[in-house]
């Protein structure tokens, strides 16, 4: 009963705690496989860099259409998509490596979006506008945020083994295939897509949070692509559960509840984790149950 | 080029004539501000107006021009009780040597609890009798800096009293048309605690006083719990607030959106609320007609 009233009661008396329970379970299952891939592909900042791409092309769309979740979404995707390829296209076609041109790239439509929102005189709450509200997720973002969490799902799946092969031996999918940039562009528009989704819940920097910290950890605890991934989503998740539990009770923003607790997650894995972690690295013999 | 010529002779003598040939540079800190101020000072003075119409005075964000502005300015008015926190660097930057007026002086400030600190209301226009505290302080500075306009500004600011009298009357009236226990609304963030102070209604906001602070999700719940408990219909958004957030408190609770309030801000000139008393003109009607279906 104790137990029901700490874990469950809210998000039974409260619509719009269970709404953004699902948004949360919704976001982990699309970003969670997103991020471990990240990670194998050493392209971590990469969704950093993109999710600072998303927010003047979401400020272009809330100035065009004001609050509307699908003017600001499409903004936030073509300006995302746009940076991404670009930055992918330039390090084919120079010397320039990606994430140098991602770089540029990224820096000039972040300058471009300010630049954009500040013409308009009026500076309506840009922050609260931007940096959505979990709290305020309502029934069309929960669609949105479950729709490309699905499709996220679904595309993987189709391109999952040239993805792995890809991640750990680019050379070879493009000697076999041909395609290896095909999936790399797939892959992009995926990466863009959940932080689009992730920016409707708990604004663009934050999204990135729910992507990157759960698939860190778990690199400390799994090895395979696929426990990796199934990892980083319970991770997910679990830290949006209790973000939102803590947010609750001790009334902190959720938005950075969430991502601390994903965090405190990340900092345990780094020192306890089975693999390469502090502990493993430094005191191989020891075990929890040692004592 | 004659008629030109003309003109300009015409221009110059119509300017050149009293004493000083410029208008007085007036910088206003805010609409409201600016269109009292506006009222006032009529067409003996040029005026600008640094957070323009549905910005938000809280988190303004300055840029280089606004500290020209500043430069170039004879008169400053701001609100005061913490609202501009920005301007105090600004008007620094700006190496101006304008007088500064505060227009909330003589007003008693609200004190409100934000994050367990005690901090001044700053929302002191809410109140129509401190309004008219508002514009005999800026009549007063006008005329101290213009004393050659002084009657101008002295027959303007009596006409704009005689209309907040008016409108106070009004206001109290409609107010009184509620019964005393329905009297409560949701706003977005308390900008209308002196409002609720001197025409009794009871305000309740997601978020505290500052449009700065992030709404929590043991806020939200408590704030539901209490229009459930409380039967509360009345739910209102501000000119610049996130919209969304009330919503969800809409859907959780059956409760109706009353439509937009100006708080902190007035409207662009095509818009309901344009001027300070067309601020009321618009908040009245909508908050009693909210309050009638608590």
């Amino acid at each position: 009963m104790d137990l029901y009233q700490h874990l469950f009661a809210p998000f039974a008396d409260y619509g719009f705690m269970r709404r953004a329970l699902v948004a949360c379970l919704a976001l982990a299952l699309g970003s969670g496989p997103i991020g471990t891939f990240l990670v194998l592909r050493r392209m971590s900042l990469m969704g950093d860099a993109i999710s600072h791409a998303i927010l003047p092309g979401a400020a272009i769309g809330f100035l065009v259409a004001g609050l509307s979740l699908w003017a600001m979404s499409l903004g936030g995707l073509v300006v995302g998509l746009t940076v991404a390829l670009l930055a992918g296209l330039i390090s084919r076609v120079t010397d320039l490596r990606e994430d140098a041109s991602l770089a540029g790239f990224y820096l000039m439509s972040l300058a471009a979006g300010v630049l954009i929102v500040s013409l308009r005189g009026s500076n309506v709450d840009l922050l609260h506008v931007l940096f959505g509200s979990i709290l305020s997720v309502n029934d069309q973002a929960l669609l949105l945020v479950a729709g490309i969490a699905s499709l996220t799902l679904i595309v993987l799946a189709v391109i999952y083994r040239p993805l792995v092969a890809e991640c750990f031996d680019s050379g070879f999918l493009r000697a076999v295939a041909g395609h290896g940039s095909l999936y790399h562009v797939i892959f992009l528009v995926l990466v863009v897509l959940n932080l689009v989704a992730g920016f409707q819940a708990l604004g663009t920097l934050m999204a990135v949070g729910l992507m990157m910290l759960p698939a860190a950890a778990a690199r400390f605890w799994a090895i395979e692509v696929w426990s990796l991934t199934a990892l980083s989503i319970a991770i997910a998740f679990v830290s949006g559960w209790s973000g939102l539990l803590i947010s609750y009770n001790y009334d902190l923003p959720s938005g950075p509840a969430i991502i601390l607790t994903a965090g405190s997650f990340y900092i345990a894995s780094i020192v306890l984790g089975r693999h390469g972690s502090i502990r493993a690295r430094f005191f191989p013999g020891t075990h929890f149950h040692a004592r | 080029m004659k008629k030109i010529c003309s003109l300009l002779a015409l221009a110059l003598l119509t300017f050149a004539s009293p004493a000083l040939s410029a208008p007085l540079n007036v910088v206003a800190s805010f609409s409201v501000l600016g269109d009292m101020v506006q009222e006032v000072g009529g067409q003996d003075i040029t005026l600008s107006v640094l957070v323009g119409p549905d910005g938000d005075a809280h988190t303004f964000e300055p840029a280089p021009i606004d500290a020209k502005l500043l430069h170039n300015a004879d008169l400053i008015v701001m609100n005061g009780l913490e609202l501009e926190k920005w301007m105090e660097k600004l008007v620094r930057a700006s190496g101006t040597k304008a007088d500064i007026l505060i227009a909330s002086e003589g007003v008693t400030p609200r004190k409100m609890n934000e994050d367990g600190q005690t901090i001044p209301d700053p929302h002191a226009w809410q109140d129509l009798t401190n309004g008219v505290i508002y514009i005999r302080n800026i009549e007063g500075a006008l005329a101290k800096a213009d004393p050659s306009h002084a009657d101008d500004y002295k027959a303007n600011a009596a006409r704009l009293l005689t209309k907040l009298g008016a409108l106070d009357t009004w206001t109290r009236a409609e107010i009184a048309t509620v019964p005393e226990a329905k009297r409560k609304v949701i706003t977005t963030h308390d900008a209308f605690g002196y409002f609720g102070a001197a025409y009794g209604v009871t305000f309740l906001a997601p978020a505290g006083i500052s449009t700065e602070a992030e709404a929590t999700a043991g806020n939200l719940a408590r704030l539901i719990d209490q229009i459930k408990q409380e039967k509360i219909k009345a739910l209102f958004i501000e000119n610049m607030s996130d919209p969304r957030l009330m919503d969800t408190i809409a859907h959780e609770t059956g409760a109706e959106m009353g439509g937009e309030l100006y708080s902190d801000a007035l409207s662009a000139a095509s818009g309901p609320a344009p001027t300070y008393p067309a601020m009321f003109e618009n908040n009245v009607p909508k908050l009693v007609a909210a309050m009638k279906l608590n």
